[in-house]
């Protein structure tokens, strides 16, 4: 059989006649007479939030799903709105996506990109999702992105920090709101530099996998640009669980800031053992040692303990924001559900809406429709300044935080303090930047 | 040479929470034949005992205060816990000391646990093969995984040591090095220790009480002890409770170490499994002498010194795969590994 | 006493499976996708239970096989052609050297000393698959296809889009036949019917390996392996075949994931995937044909409905009830459901292994005993 493969401004010339109204030229394949994969036909539409809900990451899954969930809220017209009220486009209008009631289902990725593509194949395939987000790491991002473009559905990708996601392996028909690795190491290497001044040597331990070396590259690029040296990189494996025979020898290897290039349970792991160690209480070269955790999460440092006090890292938002848009979403999510969201709550949040929002500017569902009106899209009010998706690449450019663990916490929510906000400008970067070269987005893909 | 001390202590201290967890797996292969693969379980139900006691401690009286606000800008609540609203001192003492004092709470706990498990479910399977055995234990242990999880999520949730247990000891400094050279956390020296003692308190319950004698004979030849009126069953039984509080309370000694979450049972399971294999089936020695080996392979291989000489000569890091390695070594040069009994699963 | 012959039997199971996307409908587990994994989980059980089930071998590294399909049969679709049976013949290759490998080194050992040596060499494939060998195995993201992979014997792709997995010409994913029936939106698709008949295909292949003195003589190991050696007979040869045998149709598996969805991740090779077989085969009988398949549905069918049943789903289930009650059912059933699915299973492998020691074949037969009253005959008999 021969698939009719339509350019794109063919699919935005029908999408536009739906919206006007007008009933779609349907291209007739074998099986089906739709114009693009799931075409919502009734009076509801379905997304797939494809979330952990099993293993390491199940806290954080749960919280993006409640993040999901109240953005459904919103979408049709219940609750206080939220980030719909402060958000610059106006677009959506609180009664579901382009007037059609928002329906959700949800399956468990597992942190693995077989179950997670499971998980989003049977959303595609029995439940007719449109669009398929989250995730909490980035080899299940990549996977779930690659199964979309194929099956022709927009993936707006959760909480992935890894350079290939929107670098080597970018879609077509993928979104990243989320910060990444690069621009980590641009926001965070400045600060180093002015607290810790310009003559430091660092040794890095790194989770040895993908992102963790996209990170690693990063953060010693960006520091090195500012002086320091790199004494070592360790890698570490990805099962460890103990981390004590990889601190044990940073304190005889001559550096004197500790790079620990690890998220989640390997953080925990191993922000525990260096503190244990004994290395911030050192003097190295005649300086105090210091431990520095790029990547962090609210979440995970709770599970650090009281060992992130004065820890420098990056964020891709946090609750002490005071921007409108952060307030609305702070107040709204509060009073849902008693607690603060977090990181992978709030990007879970914002790509809902800025779908949504994309959908109901193209007028249609049309994956192609709607990534052509995510691309290149510049908005305010959710919470990160500014904001601008870039076309290129599908990755959004946005102010990174800059942290530091809490010296003394009021909450057990209140762990990190913003030191500062690193303006989009100094994190922004070429498209054919040579740490995400090597994919091509390709062409968007609407299913048939 | 300081590098090379350091990653023996450290292998040392590695090789205690594998010698302990291994040793219990096989007291309760070596007395009642089966294969325990809720074990791992055991080591995180006890972690949580730390865990739940210290909640305990923190159960707090509320009270409002007006000055301040919550993150919503509602009046901010003031906690703080009842034991040192009733106790003061002593209520502070409580809830800095709370892992150590877990021990003492574990012990009762564990045992009983390990009882229940034995009488309510292991009992049924000793004439079963030992494929259903795993297979149940291993339903067991996902059951119980999960259930911790349903109360206490699924993110690591950190335990703190004493203040006088905190921070790092210079060790090169007492053998002669210079400073800054061999340093070492205080808490993972104390659970060396600990785990020396546990250790040595077994064997010695095994080989100088009338009870462990028993025991001891049972695990030659059960049906003879039996024959001579002894009722070897009963005994077995509390063996498996002793080996449950070994495993428990290892796990409530590892939560300052590393911050205890729901799975840490299944990570240290296949581990353990690997240990008691290497070790020999059967073998109390020979697990402990494991333990100690694989956790000071597992420490030399990640010196950077040896990752870089394995790399210079083209090889991958064998720091993630030594554990493995050096399994297949020992089956393949020792057929029952290190110290294991002929005949002892091996159809 | 025989319930029916061979014939027939392969006869029901393929009629059968060549109507699951009917038949599985009212369970919700009718879309492609899931009655493929059905049916690739079905043949890597098949597989496994004739290593196990016949000789007793437990082993738990069978994933690295799995894996190695997977591995080979992307790299075929990247180098070669989009065609599919280049892929799995691969696949099938491949998976049957390494275990030739681990096999020969393995089988030195019995019991469980055994079953750690092929965890290790699962172990080691993993950890191996995930970091170091990252320029082979993409190591966390996973094997791709991409859009400037050579694929030498295809033609040049449409721009932009990669090429779909087919045969010669007919995409797996493609839906061919979307019928409407009883109310049930039916999908029929290529790629599922692919599975379907290498999964009959492999139940034939088993079946006749059962029925087989080959197969005899690997109960015989089971059974008693050192009076086979007293008698002067020496097992290896026997036992490797078996081993490669299974690990082939663990490689058939792997390929076929990676057939029906071009990716292929490192967690396949690890050790709870080569577990989840041993469940598989445990939990649906051990040694019996049919069981592994029953296993396999069961385990895949949790672990893809259950886990999707959030509490929204529930309040709908529950919707006709008052609101007092809807809300302590959901408070109830939600901890055993969605997130909960973990737990779920759990109970239900205590619960057959404790009731049922022959898996869910056992149960069948108890249940279809009970029906005709065949066990009380035999009791009967047997009292007489």
């Amino acid at each position: 059989m021969s698939k009719l493969i339509m350019n794109r401004r063919g699919l935005l010339k029908s999408g536009a006649a739906v919206g006007a109204g007008v009933a779609l030229p349907t291209i007739f394949t074998a099986s089906s007479a739709a114009a693009y994969t799931n075409e919502p036909t009734g009076g509801a539409v379905t997304l797939g939030f494809n979330v952990p809900q099993t293993g390491p990451y199940a806290d954080e899954g749960a919280d993006e799903l409640r993040a999901y969930m109240l953005a459904v809220k919103h979408l049709n017209g219940e609750g206080d709105g939220g980030m719909m009220n402060t958000f610059s486009s106006k677009a959506l209008q609180g009664n579901g996506i382009l007037g059609k009631k928002v329906e959700y289902v949800t399956g468990d990725t597992q942190t693995k990109s077989d179950a997670a593509r499971a998980s989003a194949q049977s959303m595609i395939q029995k439940d007719g999702a449109v669009m398929i987000t989250g995730g909490s790491s980035s080899g299940v991002a990549i996977a779930v992105q690659g199964l979309c473009q194929e099956a022709g559905i927009i993936f707006m990708a959760g909480l992935t920090h890894s350079n290939d996601t929107t670098g080597k392996d970018k879609k077509a028909n993928g979104f990243r709101h989320f910060f990444n690795g690069y621009m980590s190491g641009a926001a965070l290497a400045p600060v180093l530099a002015d607290m810790y001044g310009t003559d430091r040597a660092a040794y890095h331990l790194t989770a040895d996998y993908t992102w963790g070396w996209t990170q690693q590259e990063s953060i010693q690029a960006a520091t090195e640009a500012k002086g320091w040296s790199t004494v070592a990189n360790v890698l570490t494996p990805l099962t460890a669980t103990d981390f004590s025979s990889y601190v044990a020898p940073v304190l005889n290897s001559g550096a004197d800031v500790l790079v620990l290039n690890h998220y989640g349970g390997n953080m925990v792991n191993s922000l525990t053992s260096a503190v244990q160690f004994g290395l911030r209480d050192k003097m190295v070269n005649g300086k105090n040692f210091e431990i520095v955790v790029p990547l962090y999460s609210r979440l995970m440092a709770r599970g650090a303990g009281e060992n992130v006090k004065g820890i420098f890292g990056s964020t891709n938002w946090h609750w002490s924001l005071q921007d409108e848009g952060s307030k609305a979403f702070v107040k709204s999510f509060g009073e849902e559900y008693g607690f603060p969201p977090s990181q992978a709550a709030h990007t879970t949040y914002c790509q809902t809406l800025l779908y949504a929002d994309a959908c109901e500017r193209a007028g249609t569902f049309n994956p192609c429709g709607v990534g052509e009106a995510l691309e290149g899209f510049d908005f305010d009010g959710l919470g990160n300044g500014p904001t601008h998706y870039r076309a290129e690449d599908h990755q959004c450019f946005k102010d990174v935080l800059v942290v530091r663990g809490k010296e003394n916490p009021t909450s057990e929510f209140d762990l990190l303090e913003v030191v500062q906000v690193t303006p989009r400008a100094q994190v922004e970067y070429a498209v054919d930047h040579p740490m995400f070269a090597g994919g091509a987005l390709g062409a968007c893909n609407p299913g048939s | 040479m300081d590098a090379i001390l350091l990653q023996l202590l450290n292998g040392l201290d590695k090789g205690s929470a594998y010698a302990l967890i291994a040793l219990g797996l096989t007291l309760i292969f070596g007395t009642l034949g089966v294969v325990n693969f809720a074990h791992g379980a055991l080591f995180m139900i006890g972690a949580f005992i730390a865990v739940s006691f210290s909640k305990l401690m923190e159960i707090s009286k509320i009270t409002i205060d007006p000055d301040k606000v919550d993150f919503l800008g509602n009046p901010a609540k003031i906690k703080t816990p009842y034991v040192i609203e009733w106790f003061g001192n002593f209520g502070h003492w409580l809830v800095e000391w709370s892992v150590p004092v877990s021990v003492l709470l574990a012990i009762p706990i564990m045992i009983l646990i390990g009882i229940i498990m034995e009488r309510g479910l292991i009992k049924h399977f000793y004439n079963r093969p030992h494929a259903d055995q795993i297979l149940v234990t291993f339903g067991l242990a996902i059951v119980l995984q999960e259930t911790i999880k349903l109360f206490f999520g699924a993110n690591p949730i950190p335990q703190s040591s004493p203040d006088l247990l905190k921070g790092s000891v210079d060790f090169g400094v007492l053998v002669g090095f210079a400073e800054n050279t061999i340093i070492y956390p205080l808490w993972r020296l104390v659970y060396f220790c600990f785990s020396a003692v546990l250790i040595a308190s077994v064997f010695a319950f095994l080989r100088f009480t009338t009870f462990g004698m028993v025991v001891r004979a049972g695990m030659e030849d059960r049906e003879t002890v039996g024959l001579l009126g002894i009722n070897i069953d009963r005994r077995f039984t509390i063996m498996f409770g002793v080996a449950a509080a070994v495993a428990g309370t290892a796990g409530v000694m590892y939560t300052p170490i590393n911050p205890p979450n729901y799975h840490m049972g299944m990570d240290f399971l296949v581990l353990s499994f690997v240990v008691v294999v290497v070790g020999g089936m059967g073998s109390l020695r020979g697990a402990i002498a494991a333990g100690f080996l694989l956790g000071i392979m597992e420490s030399f291989a990640s010196m950077p010194l040896i990752k870089d000489a394995i790399a210079a000569i083209g090889l991958p890091s064998i720091d993630q795969i030594i554990i493995y390695l050096v399994a297949v070594v020992v089956l393949l040069v020792r057929p029952r590994g290190l110290m294991g009994k002929a005949g002892v699963m091996e159809e | 006493m025989k319930l029916m012959n061979d014939r027939t039997l392969l006869i029901i199971f393929a009629a059968f499976v060549l109507a699951a996307p009917l038949i599985f409908a009212p369970t919700g587990a009718a879309y492609p996708d899931l009655l493929q994994r059905f049916a690739i989980y079905g043949i890597f059980a098949i597989g496994f239970n004739i290593l196990f089930g016949l000789t007793g071998y437990l082993s738990f590294g069978h994933a690295a096989f799995l894996g190695v399909g997977s591995y080979a049969s992307v790299w075929m679709f990247k180098l070669l052609t989009m065609n599919i049976i280049p892929a799995l013949i691969l696949a099938v290759v491949m998976a049957g050297l390494f275990s030739l490998i681990i096999g020969y080194v393995s089988l030195r050992r019995s019991g469980i000393y055994f079953s750690i040596l092929t965890l290790a060499f699962a172990q080691m494939s993993y950890n191996l698959a995930y970091s170091v060998l990252t320029p082979l195995t993409n190591g966390e993201t996973g094997l791709q296809l991409r859009l400037d992979d050579p694929r030498y014997l295809d033609g040049a792709s449409v721009e932009g889009t990669l090429p779909s997995t087919n045969l010669f010409g007919l995409e797996m994913k493609e839906v061919f036949w979307n019928p409407n029936i009883l109310g049930y939106d039916l999908q029929f698709n290529y790629g599922y019917y692919v599975c379907a008949v290498l999964l009959i295909a492999s139940f034939y292949i088993a079946m006749r390996i059962f029925r087989s003195p080959f197969g005899l003589m690997l109960r015989a190991v089971k059974t008693n392996q050192n009076r086979l050696r007293y008698t002067g007979i020496n097992t290896r040869p026997y036992t490797l075949t078996a081993f490669v045998i299974s690990g082939m149709f663990a490689g058939l598996a792997g390929g076929l994931l990676a057939t029906m969805d071009p990716l292929a991740g490192a967690e396949r090779m690890q050790w709870t995937v080569g577990g989840e077989v041993v469940l598989m085969v445990v939990l649906g009988g051990m040694g019996t044909l049919i069981g592994p398949i029953l296993g396999a549905v069961f385990i895949k069918y949790f672990e893809n409905i259950f886990s999707k049943i959030n509490e929204g789903v529930l309040h709908s289930w529950f919707a006709i009830m008052p609101e007092w009650l809807d809300n302590t059912l959901v408070a109830i059933v939600s901890p055993f459901v969605g997130k909960g699915w973990h737990l779920t299973l759990g109970a239900l492998f205590m619960i057959v292994v404790i009731f049922l020691p022959g898996g869910l074949v056992d149960g069948a037969k108890r249940i279809g005993g009970w029906i005709t009253g065949a066990n009380r005959r035999k009791a009967k008999a047997e009292a007489e």
